[in-house]
């Protein structure tokens, strides 16, 4: 029923398959390259009130490393405009005060979901010094297009 | 009509001959000719909207107060991805089921319209808060943003519409195998049935979070479980898609090897392909929370497995259709490597535009295959580039097949014929729907690589570089959506002609046979019961520990907010 040529393309597009799996799974697991998965709830209602985010805001914890934590709320990011040593790696905690946003920073691979209810981390290395843009990208209501900050790599 | 359908299964062959030769009851014709209507008037008003987002996008428009931008793109989505692409589905079908059947049954007839109305009425209350602004929530609609409750009371309409069409299709195929025991149901209802049974389970998951959903907007909740709704809705999301996918698959193995005069693929492989997108399916939607918080990374990564699994099956495809092509033109005396594609009909857009459509899904389902894979979705996920890839899909793979579809559909159903005049316009229509989406969908992927983000009204961010740097690309935006909007016009044109003025006369239903060689097809590929066991098995693999550690070590839980 199956022609030759047909068992080499399936055999060649379930190897294609595999190989994606395996290329994600040592990237993901030996690397630690994966997606933003932290898992730590926090009341949604309570934000400001809740440690770390009683205090926002950027903090120094080693030889070019930084944490920043952050709190998303229509239509604005706190801390705001964050400014960097070129070479630091940046560790954000995030999480929402109301509604879902999206942690986007344009020229990175920072992308991360941040769910009221939950706190998101994610990490950056900032080698190129520049400007960043960091924006909104889950559609959180009427001011979503102006939802968006700076980090300045110095 | 009762007595007909109690008849002996001699009475059916006759029934089913006569219906080839006259062509389809008039009733059966007035069902889908009704449908086909709604999704033609859908995709009219929602290319106008489109075009309005093109124009803001490329920020050459500034949209009014009393219709903003989210507005546009929450109607947009609806009218294409659930009307359109559900009203031309099930009326596609149906026409389907009443060739390959011998009619449709009066009950399952009642039942179509009964969900015809349900759907309208339901998207009537959907659209009504939208206008008014107060359901501004985009096709997704995540709590704990919450909109008018009359919004989610039409969602509840609109899937009761779609079941209806579900089981009524379940009954006339049951009852078609009933009538003729150890026949295989036809090829083009076999594909219906995946279809209908997909569109039933799928849409279960958010079924059940519109009902969490609804007391909590009226008030009588405090909150709701964000992530669990969330979850359920993309259990429904990527199905609802993949299920468009799967109907324009039907016609690339079933019709377009009749229209080219060829015969179709191995009925056992084709039948496989149905079943395995059937199981595979639901549980591919997980791959939109790839960047949630709160799944853990083994769970995560099982799931681009199961999202990567859908791909084997396209591939399969990707195979049989070219094999297909070059069989058929090399019968016709086609030479060569690739000299045999000459043979092709392509000046009949009976063909030309499904096999636009197909070609496109090369790059689509790279992309999707892309985009599914953790890391790399990271870099995508949420912006312009996933607008190019479901424009790829569904605006070119799905919608093309469609078009193609209808200018013997509607023709068959009204008892016209495709004039010349008709056919060379639709040629022209689908170069222009062609042109317009690679020049829309090629700047959307590559402007969502330099992270413009999506469904975000045109924005500066207080004029930053790097926003100003995306400018350039979101201009083909605009250019690629004038050519749609001219290629929208002239579709609706063409369905509306044949559908009404085209010149009398019979259109034959092209389905092709299999090869005269072929050997039979087991049975086994009939057992539809133990197929859909093999579904919820594996959707319960995929959504049951994430499901569960959602609900029971959920986070407080979240208001309803308005926040435009």
């Amino acid at each position: 029923m199956m022609h030759r040529s047909e068992k080499i393309w399936l055999i060649l597009s379930f190897g294609m398959i595999i190989g994606f799996m395996l290329i994600t799974g040592y990237q993901t697991f030996a690397l630690e390259l994966g997606p933003p998965s932290y898992g730590e709830r926090i009341d949604p209602q309570k934000v400001d009130e809740t440690a770390p985010f009683d205090n926002p805001g950027i903090k120094k914890i080693g030889e070019k490393e930084y944490e920043v934590v952050m709190t998303l709320q229509v239509f604005s990011f706190t801390p705001n405009e964050i400014e960097v040593p070129a070479g630091s790696t940046v560790h954000f905690t995030l999480t929402s005060k109301d509604v879902v946003h999206g942690f986007q920073v344009a020229e990175t691979n920072l992308n991360a979901m941040v769910v009221p209810g939950y706190v998101q981390k994610i990490t950056q290395k900032f080698d190129k010094p520049g400007e960043y843009l960091v924006l909104c990208n889950e559609y959180c209501g009427a001011g979503h297009q102006m939802m968006s900050t700076t980090i300045t790599v110095k | 009509m009762e007595t007909v359908i109690k008849q002996s299964g001699k009475t059916q062959v006759f029934k089913d001959k006569a219906n080839k030769v006259m062509g389809i009851s008039l009733e059966d014709a007035k069902l889908t000719k009704s449908y086909l209507s709604v999704a033609f008037l859908a995709i009219l008003l929602g290319g106008i909207l489109g075009l309005l987002q093109g124009l803001n996008r490329a920020g050459m428009l500034e949209l009014p107060a009393w219709l903003n931008y989210y507005q546009v793109l929450t109607a947009h989505g609806l009218l294409l991805v659930v009307v359109l692409s559900a009203f031309f589905t099930i009326g596609y079908f149906y026409a389907g089921l009443s060739h390959t059947l011998g009619g449709l049954l009066p009950k399952v007839r009642k039942m179509a319209w009964i969900g015809f109305w349900m759907k309208v009425f339901g998207f009537v209350l959907a659209v009504i808060p939208i206008l008014m602004n107060e359901a501004s929530v985009m096709y997704t609609f995540y709590p704990p943003m919450a909109a008018s409750p009359v919004f989610y009371i039409g969602l509840v309409f609109i899937v009761l519409g779609v079941w209806m069409c579900a089981f009524g299709s379940f009954i006339n195929v049951a009852s078609w195998r009933k009538k003729n025991p150890g026949q295989h149901i036809p090829i083009l209802s076999f594909f219906a049935t995946g279809v209908f049974v997909l569109l039933f389970f799928g849409s279960i998951p958010v079924a059940i979070e519109v009902f969490t959903i609804i007391p909590w907007a009226f008030g009588w909740v405090e909150t709701i479980n964000v992530m669990v709704a969330r979850t359920l809705f993309w259990a429904f999301g990527h199905t609802l898609v993949n299920i468009w996918y799967l109907t324009a698959v039907s016609a690339w193995y079933v019709i377009v090897p009749k229209v080219i005069g060829g015969r179709r693929w191995n009925d056992l492989l084709t039948r496989i392909v149905v079943i395995a997108l059937v199981i595979m399916n639901i549980t591919g939607g997980f791959h939109h929370q790839i960047i949630d918080p709160g799944i853990s990374e083994p769970v995560k990564y099982m799931h681009v497995f199961m999202s990567l699994a859908i791909g084997f099956p396209s591939l399969m495809t990707a195979y049989a259709m070219f094999a297909v092509f070059e069989r058929t033109a090399r019968k016709k005396g086609g030479r060569g490597l690739v000299g045999w594609y000459k043979k092709l009909p392509w000046g009949d857009v009976r063909f030309l535009a499904p096999f636009i459509a197909m070609a496109a899904f090369i790059p689509a389902g790279a992309g999707g295959i892309v985009q599914s894979t953790n890391q790399l979705n990271q870099v995508v996920h949420n912006t312009m580039w996933i607008v190019g890839h479901f424009h790829l899909t569904l605006g070119m793979s799905v919608v093309m097949t469609f078009f193609g579809l209808s200018y013997w559909l509607i023709p068959y159903v009204s008892k016209r014929v495709l004039t010349p005049q008709i056919n060379k316009l639709g040629v022209i229509q689908t170069i222009i729907w062609t042109l317009g989406m690679i020049i829309m969908s090629g700047a959307m992927h590559w402007v969502g690589l330099l992270g413009s983000p999506r469904r975000t009204s045109y924005s500066t961010y207080f004029d930053n570089a790097t926003a100003l740097s995306w400018d350039p690309y979101l201009f083909f935006l605009a250019i690629g959506g004038t050519l749609l909007m001219i290629g929208v016009l002239m579709q609706v044109y063409a369905v509306f002609y044949l559908m009404f003025f085209a010149p009398k006369g019979n259109t034959e239903f092209p389905i092709a046979e299999v090869e005269e060689d072929e050997a039979p097809t087991p049975r086994w590929t009939e057992r539809w019961g133990l197929w859909v066991v093999c579904m919820i098995v594996l959707v319960g693999m995929a959504y049951v520990i994430p499901l569960v550690d959602f609900i029971v070590n959920a986070p407080p839980g979240s208001p309803p907010y308005k926040t435009w």
